[in-house]
């Protein structure tokens, strides 16, 4: 770890200053916190993400049959389950050493793009479009959904009925809304008939109209905030993401593409199911959540950014044209200032929900989804891996099976993991430009979660039980008596 | 569980059911999560019943979210379950109302925002909607349902089971406490 105070991460002489918790960071999956270490004068010495996660997922799944596994990853996550089902899938594919048909690819494929349009069209409608058109600071009481469908009701339906088609396509294809098993090793276990197609055909048109006008909207107020775009949170990295073997942006299958903070090629095409001879990962003490590096950079200058802004600046080129076409306009904004922005990933995620939905019409009019031939099965292997760009980001499944079937090692590398130390930088770099030297606000306060949310970062336990999820914001004097204290309930409410 | 129906023709607004059972039980769980398995050990239980035959329908998800909103349309009466980890033993019932809260703002709604975002997509008010809160213990990933919550589940069985049978308003709300 760095015992550097220039770098926010550790400050050198924590007992004198006083300590400020978020806790948990709002509108993310599942539990986050962010701590604030700061002197007297509101200078900031320390800042850090943590996650308050359970890291019981490989234990949970060791011990299981191999077949069990792409539905028993689902229960994770309530959030992104369809991504650990593909991902689980995949790396079972190798285990039953087989290549699937192209129906059971375009099926999984499908799905997997069903996944990535809800998720994105939750995450900007829902989550973000608050903060991006009432202002970061802006009244509190309005900053959030129902302020929105009173400004712009028609955006906050879009909203609903964009998630609401993504999950169609993914009951259509997992066989059921949650638990799926339509993909399972060595293929899926159902096509898409010709009456499931009609229905998702129905709205496709209308779907792929709204995701262009959500692209004009993030595109807009990049546009219209400039500096504040360009600027907000903004930090030079290396990134991460799968490629397809001609360089274009593909989700469900490629090889690595790495580059550095320069933009040069540190990897390309690499064949992941040796992800491991190229990324590490590293842990600190402060943190449940681990740090992976590019091992040929080292974990101090090896961290790196995965998702879509990575994805959508490190491709060649996305096979669909009008994705296409926003993306270069994307890459061409203000020199290109958009791509190396941490607000960036909100244009760079609504470019990626409008291909998503050109990639679905064009699978709905392929005739492979009605295919027959589902499953293949080949030699069976011990290890699998199965990697997938979920819509966080890479989503790594590394599994080894003995000679009984069972799981007996496990390795999960979520796209939130990958994005630890660049999420820790963008919050870093948010409190040294909005924190640093003035008073505390709640507003000030919410930039933090702003520099959080433009991640989409899943923190998620997938347990939800009412009356849980409290927030509380503890001032702390350097004493570490509580100075003031502002609560959240779970149902959002300050008091 | 079925899932959840839909139609074919075109819509305004869209997804809207028109082919569905009167009333909807909605559970929000994840079963590999200790207590959270509450809803979802509850509503599975009634597959099949003649109490739910024809008349209710049971869906379950990890957690509510916008979309939901669609699947309450057309009902006569929606109740929802959910694990709760501070309601009193062994559950509490009750019939709740359309409410700004923050919960807009999460990835997991409360059935009362979910009820809010029905009025702004559909125009209109949401059916009548209950909801059902178990108390549960521990939700930690792997963990089994723990003994106590087991004996609340058995106790809100009871009740929902008396509910779909009678699938009428008035009876529901003779089920409420304060009544």
């Amino acid at each position: 770890m760095t015992d550097n105070t220039d770098n926010l991460e550790t400050a050198a002489h924590p007992e004198n200053l006083r300590r400020v918790a978020i806790d948990p960071v709002s509108r993310v999956e599942g539990h986050g916190k962010v701590t604030l270490l700061l002197d007297e004068n509101d200078h900031v010495h320390q800042v850090r993400l943590h996650i308050v996660e359970f890291r019981g997922f490989e234990k949970f799944i060791q011990g299981r049959p191999y077949w069990e596994a792409p539905v028993m990853v689902q229960r994770l996550c309530g959030i992104c389950p369809v991504s650990h089902h593909i991902a689980a899938s995949k790396a079972m594919d190798m285990i039953v050493g087989a290549t699937i048909t192209p129906t059971a690819e375009k099926v999984r494929r499908l799905m997997h793009y069903g996944q990535i349009l809800q998720s994105h069209a939750l995450h900007f409608f829902h989550l973000c479009s608050p903060d991006l058109l009432f202002g970061f600071d802006s009244d509190v009481a309005k900053r959030n959904i129902v302020g929105i469908a009173a400004a712009y009701p028609e955006l906050a339906k879009q909203g609903v009925l964009l998630r609401k088609y993504g999950q169609e396509v993914i009951r259509v294809t997992a066989g059921k809304r949650i638990h799926g098993t339509g993909s399972i090793p060595g293929g899926v276990n159902k096509n898409v008939s010709i009456e499931e197609r009609n229905y998702l055909l129905l709205d496709i048109e209308r779907t792929i109209a709204w995701s262009r006008e959500a692209v004009d909207i993030a595109r807009k107020l990049f546009e219209q905030n400039l500096d504040l775009y360009n600027n907000f949170g903004t930090f030079k990295t290396h990134t991460l993401n799968l490629v397809r073997a001609d360089g274009a942006l593909d989700l469900y299958h490629g090889g690595l593409r790495a580059r550095d903070l320069n933009g040069a090629t540190l990897f390309d095409h690499y064949d992941y199911s040796h992800y491991w001879d190229v990324i590490f990962e590293d842990v600190k003490p402060w943190s449940y959540m681990k740090f992976p590096f590019l091992r040929s950079l080292g974990p101090e200058q090896g961290w790196y950014r995965v998702g879509p802004l990575s994805r959508v600046t490190q491709c060649d080129f996305i096979p669909t044209p009008l994705a296409e076409e926003q993306r270069k306009a994307f890459m061409a904004f203000n020199g290109g200032s958009a791509t190396r922005a941490t607000l960036g990933f909100h244009w760079a995620r609504m470019i990626e929900m409008l291909h998503a939905a050109e990639v679905i019409q064009e699978l709905l009019h392929d005739p492979d989804l009605q295919g027959d031939d589902l499953v293949n099965i080949g030699k069976r292997q011990e290890r699998g891996v199965g990697v997938i760009e979920a819509p966080r980001g890479t989503l790594i499944h590394h599994y080894k099976v003995d000679e009984h079937d069972q799981i007996v090692r496990c390795n999960l590398i979520v796209s939130t993991t990958h994005n630890n130390q660049a999420m820790n930088e963008a919050i870093r770099q948010v409190a040294r430009q909005y924190i640093d030297g003035r008073k505390l606000t709640e507003g000030l306060l919410n930039h933090i979660e702003v520099a959080i949310r433009a991640f989409d970062p899943c923190l998620s336990c997938a347990t939800h039980a009412l009356g849980k999820m409290p927030l509380e914001v503890e001032l702390l004097d350097v004493e570490g008596g509580q100075v003031d204290v502002l609560a959240r309930s779970s149902d959002g409410r300050f008091g | 569980m079925k899932s959840g129906s839909a139609r074919h023709g075109g819509r305004s607004p869209p997804y809207q059911n028109t082919m569905t059972a009167p009333i909807l039980t909605f559970a929000v769980g994840n079963e590999s999560r200790g207590d959270d398995a509450l809803a979802p050990l509850l509503v599975r239980s009634l597959e099949g019943r003649a109490e739910t035959a024809g008349r209710v329908e049971l869906l379950e998800d990890y957690q509510l979210q916008v979309e939901h909103v669609t699947d309450l349309s057309g009902r006569s009466a929606v109740l929802f379950v959910d694990a709760d980890i501070s309601c009193a033993e062994p559950f509490h019932f009750s019939e709740i109302a359309a409410a700004h809260d923050n919960s807009y703002t999460s990835h997991a709604m409360t059935p009362f925002a979910l009820l809010h975002t029905y009025r702004q997509v559909y125009g209109t008010d949401a059916p009548p909607a209950f909801l059902l809160r178990i108390r549960g213990y521990d939700f930690e990933l792997g963990n089994p349902l723990s003994d106590r919550a087991a004996a609340n589940l058995e106790a809100a069985t009871k009740l929902v089971r008396e509910l779909c049978a009678e699938a009428d308003l008035p009876r529901w709300r003779a089920c409420l406490p304060d009544r």
